[in-house]
């Protein structure tokens, strides 16, 4: 696009008496808020655009172009599981049977988006091996807050008070330790072994009477499979603990293994990694929670239930040992609907192939790259693996330089400076719905970037070149808020 | 095996796995100990078909009805310009992730900064973040906040004329958290505000939250509050309908410290309660208190204005336990929907459709009173939903009413119940509601 025609805040493109809208006229005589009194109002219309509609489509349609999406290219942001969201979907969505649905219209009339609500709830059942979900949570950090209150809801059920330390591995996503302090639990973080598993022995050393839960990722962000997982259920359970099960690595367990069936208690799943829908820039998601039999009572409420005559219904008030509500309504609706027509296009039959399609993949590339990139871990990976970097740094560029490349090229980065136990991570997904093309064209620039290194280290280090912009100054930034369009004319 | 989401064929299959040393997809997994391997059927239906998907989810779709909504309660049945369903399905926005490569998200993070300066606009405040999940959890971080910066009190008073599936979303944040709410009474419909002032003097108050136009649809009058709550270091938290604020005196204009509610109302579709967008804005002394995603401008290396994440020392990827949420989204697509809603409407739009739905709400009002079985339940002025009381059998009525195709209400208590009006409903549609409930008043004997 063409930024100096379109680079423009909208506001910049306001005209006094321009208007994008048309609304029918008022019907009404003799109405206007100004009865109000006048202490109540605020006195003058607020500064917002003034543009005409023309302008506000080119405006938003030239600003899409700035960004790079799942369709645009290949995205092997690690940890993100940046799979393709079918349109398909989108149809779903967007049907007015669904999208024009009151959250409190009597359920009578809303039969047919309870019932999938219902059967979405029982299919992530099936395929986690645990007993029950609910699908209230916004996101993933926000199934983690509430999969943590089903866990404290039940300690304290059984007076069992003095329950409040989460352990948490090192190399975890920073959500979990978040979710714990915002659940009003007390953090103790386990270490991790050479191999970059759970370091069991560290973690004997910290079980207690005080320990609520453990909460694991499991393939880790490392993308390596908690092989230990067995013992250090048992060892938890043992000391009256619970297992949470991060689902943000859930991708490669599709066909694989269940999470109920590794010794987990609770989980949450990111329906938009796993089951496909839409990142949309960062939102909105869903973090349906499951939990497995016996901790069903402690789910959040409103409850989406079946009767016995087989009608649906939203349940509210009854449910004495219930953490509470955690969201206005039920959640995302529009992206349970999504996740549903996602797991009836593939079915039984092909889900169980997600898993092993993007493990292959990620091995793949891990392998064509290790001579030039350091694998600070050498296991067999899961979904995902991590690089401290390139092999040979002398020329001291650094995994910002090669992230910052790798746009030039025409590829979304990896997932850079996480995990946090090497200094110059660099975290590779790709998804099941990559190619070998794909992969292999990844693969040479990700070869021809670690030989420019050697060879003109500085057009590495001042990429990107082919962008809609340069490298940004996020120090000005921080140092010099500007946040809204009001500090620009200051 | 093949599939149109997998792009693998059994030749690309067999030569990845020569190429990683291994036999079968089944040896990749060799590290997983046998005794937990799934090796069963999941209990799934079998794959559908786009064909098969379509027709199963329009009989679904067929088994819900549409009504013609006079309710609201948090969700409102708004305008939606055709313009921007269009423009949040392009790819680019709806496909990427949240914005860490600023150089390839300049679409996204020129979009929050957007709404980030339209929401500071509509509210009166200094600054916003990036979205909230909804209203109510956008309110929870609130108390959660003003605890955080009061450090010795840790009490949050919440006015008992705030909508209740918002307050239950606060109390159970607050129990967890380990931080008290206590409730500041309501007088005829209205935070009572000698209640107030004696809670604020028993001390220990870290925030005071009131909704406005409250649960009940009424238009508080705040004078004085802030000064009040300000005397105690407290913070003033206002929770609104972000539409209403076009016209409505905004949080900034109260004096309150940080705005909070559900941007649903700026045209977003109802869909069965999400998605929509929460919003927190607050004064600038606040700003590195504040949760959740920020954009910031800056410039980059060629010399042109940028936009970046910023202030993310408060954010859980790096401050992990002690962020100040574990929030790590937004709504963000939700926040473009807003954003370009709000571009379309500007400043007369937002304004006229505001007046529209006041009006509408109270011709509605006053036929209903008309038919000599309604009272206002309250004396207070109201925006555009509104509540009577009601002798009858509520229930009773709710039916007869949903026979014809309207969700008449929301019942909230044996004989109150409250209804809305948006710029959505015609005077027509208004007429024929009250003409069935008055046929029903009739048949029913007058009760």
């Amino acid at each position: 696009m063409n930024n100096k025609l379109y680079g423009k805040l909208i506001i910049e493109l306001s005209h006094p008496g321009r208007k994008g809208y048309s609304l029918p006229h008022s019907e009404y005589e003799g109405y206007t808020p100004a009865d109000l009194p006048a202490h109540l109002l605020r006195g003058k219309a607020p500064e917002l655009p003034e543009c005409d509609e023309p302008t506000v489509v080119r405006h938003y349609t030239n600003h899409s172009a700035n960004n790079f999406g799942v369709t645009s290219g290949f995205y092997p942001l690690g940890s993100c599981t940046m799979k393709y969201n079918p349109v398909i979907n989108e149809e779903v969505a967007a049907m007015q049977q669904f999208a024009g649905l009151h959250p409190l219209q009597p359920a009578e009339t809303c039969q047919g988006a309870l019932r999938i609500y219902h059967e979405l709830q029982s299919m992530l059942a099936a395929i986690t091996g645990l007993s029950q979900f609910t699908l209230n949570p916004c996101a993933g950090a926000h199934g983690e807050l509430t999969g943590l209150m089903v866990i404290r809801a039940y300690h304290q059920s059984r007076g069992d008070d003095c329950r409040t330390k989460v352990l948490i591995p090192d190399s975890a996503h920073g959500t979990n330790p978040a979710s714990a302090a915002v659940c009003g639990l007390e953090v103790v973080e386990v270490k991790s072994q050479a191999d970059g598993t759970v370091d069991v022995d560290d973690l004997k050393s910290k079980l207690d009477e005080g320990v609520a839960c453990m909460m694991m990722t499991n393939p880790n962000t490392l993308g390596l499979f908690e092989h230990n997982i067995p013992e250090i259920q048992t060892l938890v359970h043992q000391c009256g603990g619970l297992m949470y099960y991060d689902g943000a690595n859930l991708n490669p367990m599709l066909g694989v293994c269940r999470p109920g069936d590794m010794g987990f208690d609770v989980m949450h799943i990111n329906l938009h990694k796993t089951f496909s829908t839409p990142h949309g820039g960062g939102g909105p998601g869903s973090g349906p929670v499951g939990v497995r039999a016996g901790l069903e009572p402690f789910l959040p409420t409103p409850r989406v239930v079946q009767g016995d005559d087989g009608t649906f219904s939203v349940k509210t008030g009854q449910y004495e040992q219930s953490l509470g509500s955690i969201g206005q309504f039920f959640g995302n609706y529009a992206v349970v609907l999504r996740a549903y027509a996602y797991i009836l296009t593939m079915g039984r039959e092909n889900i169980g192939m997600v898993g092993p399609l993007a493990t292959l993949n990620a091995n793949y590339i891990k392998e064509q790259l290790r001579d030039d990139y350091l694998l600070p871990i050498d296991s067999p990976c899961m979904h995902e693996f991590v690089f401290d970097g390139l092999r040979d740094k002398s020329q001291g560029v650094t995994t910002m330089d090669v992230a910052k490349r790798l746009l030039d090229y025409g590829y979304h980065a990896p997932t850079i400076y996480f995990p946090l136990l090497f200094h110059e991570s660099l975290m590779i997904e790709p998804t099941e719905n990559e190619s070998k093309e794909t992969i292999d064209g990844f693969i040479e620039v990700m070869h021809s970037i670690a030989r420019e290194a050697q060879t003109n280290p500085d057009e590495v280090k001042s990429a990107p070149h082919n962008t809609p912009i340069g490298r940004v100054d996020d120090v000005l930034a921080a140092k010099n808020p500007v946040l809204t369009w009001k500090h620009t004319q200051a | 095996m093949s599939h149109k989401y997998f792009p693998h064929t059994e030749a690309d299959i067999h030569d990845m796995l020569e190429a990683v040393g291994h036999k079968s997809l089944d040896q990749l997994f060799d590290v997983i100990p046998d005794s937990i391997r799934f090796k069963g059927d999941y209990d799934l239906p079998a794959g559908m078909s786009e064909l098969e998907l379509r027709r199963h989810l329009e009989q679904l779709g067929q088994q819900n009805t549409l009504l013609t909504i006079f309710a609201g309660a948090g969700i409102y049945d708004h305008y939606t310009p055709s313009v921007v369903p269009n423009i949040i399905a392009r790819s680019e926005y709806l496909t990427s992730y949240t914005p860490y490569q600023a150089e390839i998200s300049q679409g996204t993070l020129h979009y929050i900064f957007e709404f980030q300066s339209m929401m500071a606009e509509l509210t009166g405040m200094d600054i916003s973040n990036a979205s909230m999940y909804d209203g109510a959890t956008a309110t929870a971080e609130a108390a959660i906040m003003a605890v955080a910066v009061a450090k010795k009190a840790d009490t949050v008073l919440i006015s008992a004329t705030i909508d209740p599936k918002i307050r239950r979303v606060v109390d159970t944040y607050a129990h967890y958290h380990g931080i008290k709410t206590a409730t500041i009474e309501a007088h005829d419909g209205t935070t009572d505000r000698l209640d107030l002032e004696r809670k604020l003097a028993a001390g220990g108050v870290a925030g005071v939250v009131v909704q406005m136009p409250n649960y009940y649809g009424i238009v508080e009058d705040y004078t004085g509050f802030a000064d009040l709550i300000h005397e105690s270091k407290a913070l003033f938290i206002i929770n609104s309908v972000a539409a209403d604020l076009a016209v409505l005196k905004t949080p900034g204009q109260w004096g309150a410290d940080v705005a909070v509610g559900d941007g649903q109302s700026l045209g977003i579709p109802m869909s069965y309660g999400g998605p929509s967008v929460g919003y927190m804005c607050c004064t600038e002394r606040l700003v590195r208190k504040m949760p959740g995603r920020i954009v910031g401008m800056t410039r980059d290396n060629r010399g042109n204005r940028a936009f970046v994440l910023t202030l993310q020392a408060r954010e859980q990827h790096i401050r992990r336990q002690k962020a100040t949420s574990n929030i790590c989204s937004n709504q963000s697509l939700m926040a473009l929907f807003a954003t370009v809603y709000m571009s379309l409407m500007g400043k007369q739009g937002l304004v006229e459709a505001a007046n529209m739905s006041y009006a509408g709400a109270h011709y509605m009002c006053q036929k209903l009173i008309a038919t000599g079985h309604f009272t206002l339940e309250y004396d207070q002025p109201f925006f555009n939903e509104f509540c009577l009381r009601y002798d009858g059998d509520i229930d009773a009525l709710q039916a007869k009413c949903l026979e014809q195709g309207f969700m008449a209400g929301i019942k909230t208590g044996e004989h109150t119940i409250m209804f809305a009006v948006t710029e959505k409903r015609t005077k027509e549609e208004i007429d024929r509601l009250v003409e069935v409930i008055g046929h029903n008043l009739y048949q029913d004997g007058n009760n």
